[in-house]
């Protein structure tokens, strides 16, 4: 099964903006890592390293190609083989939405990592709200191109739903930004992120809580 | 009359054997005095003797992995479906080295050599080898072929197990290991299985203590018991079905003891053709070392400290339906790689084949097994 909602073809801008993100040298590990492209893309600009995990077949040998260490894992059996604490970044590109237990692989996100980096296709990009809202059903869009009836995508959400997790689960955004679909941003998708965002861009960290 | 090779074989091969006469310390505290190593080669080595790969073999394989011995052979070396020209292990890439282990008994010292001291064969007095035996042996071979350091090393089973081995003992002598169907110990039902293999043995009125080369006898129906339970535990319930069912040889059961299903025929052909040419001490041996490899046990039982010192980057490979060394076994070596931030890829291959999947041509396999060789040829 395609785990990725899409092959984005033009996914290069995407990798930038998570590479921004990044200090040189960390210790990365990419869940749902696809085809292996952008651990390779962060270990050629910023020296990372680290795993990929990843399910399906077809991507394995291509991953051993691109040179990066994959390890087949189902993520919904959760990160158990990883200890606390072993990774700088852990990253999830456009598989939050296919996981059975989103809120509970964040929890692992930041239990394995130090910090968690996040992209989803938004649920409330304005053209998704028209065909639900006008036209009443349900979106499909380059982003989300699947029928409802046959999609991997089973948690879908907003940019203001995944912030009212975050509060409910004490996690703390560092950094927001939306796209288009090309993953470029503009004034509009700053003013208006959750309406105009096409995919979502997130990194965030556990909040530390006072004990006094 | 020349026969024609496939073209993607490495054709006829010459097995060699090298004497050694400097004693080797075994793990038991032994000594083997000399021995020799039967061994072959495919491939050129390059000039910068970069590009050698050794196989190491599981527990009834032998330094025959590729190709023929001379052009009556019917049947190549037992991984030619791995090893040649234009496959997976490339032997227009890589010069493959594949030994016979000692305590073997296709040429390497073992019981059935004699015993230089007696006169006779070693019998039950051939000393307990183990995996770190083989290694260091399989070391000494390297620096006879002058080969400092593997770009590969590779085993499936019990050769999983000696790949893993090297990248312990000789950090340095190895760039890469493939750890295919491996496990990093036995578990207790493993063990069972290896025990009653050995009863099987062992009870054989015609063994007579392991001393039967002198009593001219072969303890044969308990080998080939043994062979037939091996058997089972490498096939899946699943292939077995679908191979055999519950078909039946003359399509009726006659109410009486002789073979009328057809896996029982299988299961006998199995065990003729393997009780003919292989000794029953060596599967007595191969065993025992199956049974002590816990690299771990050294380390407290913690296998990601024991791994402490690697340096080889590894690919583990394991098979959805093999219960001999299932895939979580496989795993348990990957998050022992992975807790000490060990380059490793893993992929666990769907397959209905059983443990036996590590020899056959499974689309899947090959493409991970190749695009890592790839990896492995491109640091040649």
């Amino acid at each position: 099964m395609n785990r990725k909602i899409a092959d984005i073809p033009n996914a290069r801008p995407d990798y930038a903006i998570i590479a921004e993100w990044i200090r040189p040298r960390s210790r990365v590990l990419d869940l749902g890592c696809g085809d292996g492209a952008l651990m390779r893309y962060l270990a050629e600009r910023k020296q990372t390293t680290g795993y990929g995990l990843e399910l399906d077949d077809k991507y394995l040998p291509q991953c051993i190609r691109n040179g990066i260490n994959v390890i087949q894992t189902d993520l919904d059996q959760g990160l158990a083989e990883f200890d606390d604490d072993s990774f700088d970044y852990v990253l999830l590109s456009l598989t939050l939405q296919a996981m059975h237990f989103p809120a509970r692989l964040l929890d692992e996100m930041l239990r394995v990592g130090s910090r968690g980096i996040v992209t989803f296709p938004n649920f409330g990009h304005w053209r998704a709200r028209l065909q639900l809202g006008v036209f009443g059903k349900m979106p499909i869009s380059r982003t989300l191109p699947h029928q409802w009836y046959d999609t991997p995508n089973i948690h879908l959400c907003t940019l203001r739903d995944f912030e009212a997790l975050c509060r409910d689960r004490n996690i703390d955004i560092l950094e927001r930004r939306a796209v288009d679909h090309t993953h470029r941003t503009s004034l509009g998708l700053r003013l208006w992120p959750n309406l105009l965002g096409e995919i979502a861009l997130y990194q965030f960290t556990r909040k530390v809580i006072s004990r006094r | 009359m020349a026969r024609e090779f496939p073209s993607d074989s490495v054709g006829l091969v010459q097995p060699r054997t090298v004497h050694f006469d400097q004693p080797l310390e075994l793990s038991s505290g032994e000594t083997l005095a000399g021995y020799d190593i039967v061994f072959e080669t495919y491939g050129e080595l390059n000039s910068a003797r970069s590009n050698a790969v050794l196989i190491c073999h599981a527990l009834s394989g032998s330094h025959h992995a590729a190709g023929y011995h001379d052009a009556d052979e019917t049947k190549p070396g037992w991984w030619d479906n791995m090893v040649g020209p234009g496959k997976v292990i490339d032997t227009d890439r890589f010069h493959v080295v594949s030994c016979n282990n000692i305590g073997g008994c296709h040429g390497s010292t073992g019981p059935a050599t004699i015993n230089p001291e007696t006169g006779i064969p070693y019998g039950p007095d051939f000393p307990i080898v183990t995996v770190p035996d083989w290694v260091q042996s399989q070391a000494r071979l390297a620096d006879t072929l002058n080969i400092g350091q593997w770009a590969a090393v590779i085993g499936g089973s019990l050769g999983g197990m000696q790949a893993m081995q090297w990248a312990i003992d000789f950090p340095d002598r190895l760039r890469h290991a493939v750890l295919i169907a491996a496990a990093p110990k036995l578990t207790a039902q493993n063990i069972a299985f290896n025990e009653v293999a050995r009863q099987a043995i062992c009870s054989d009125p015609d063994f007579h203590g392991g001393r039967y080369y002198e009593n001219d006898s072969e303890p044969w129906r308990g080998l080939r018991l043994a062979r037939m339970l091996g058997h089972i535990t490498y096939l899946s319930d699943d292939l077995m079905s679908e191979k055999f069912g519950r078909d039946l040889r003359e399509g009726r059961i006659n109410f009486d003891y002789g073979v009328e299903f057809q896996v029982e025929s299988y299961l006998r052909y199995q065990a003729d053709s393997f009780a003919g040419s292989f000794d029953a001490n060596t599967y007595l041996l191969m065993t025992k070392a199956l049974d002590y490899f816990d690299p771990a046990a050294k380390a407290g039982g913690v296998l990601s400290s024991a791994l402490k010192g690697v340096n080889a980057d590894f690919m583990v490979i394991s098979f959805t339906s093999d219960w001999r060394f299932a895939p979580y076994r496989s795993r348990e070596i990957v998050r022992a790689l992975h807790d000490n931030d060990l380059n490793v890829s893993y992929a666990e291959v769907e397959s209905h084949q059983g443990h036996d999947a590590f020899l056959l041509k499974i689309p899947q396999y090959l493409d991970v097994f190749t695009a890592y060789m790839d990896r492995v040829a491109a640091g040649c």
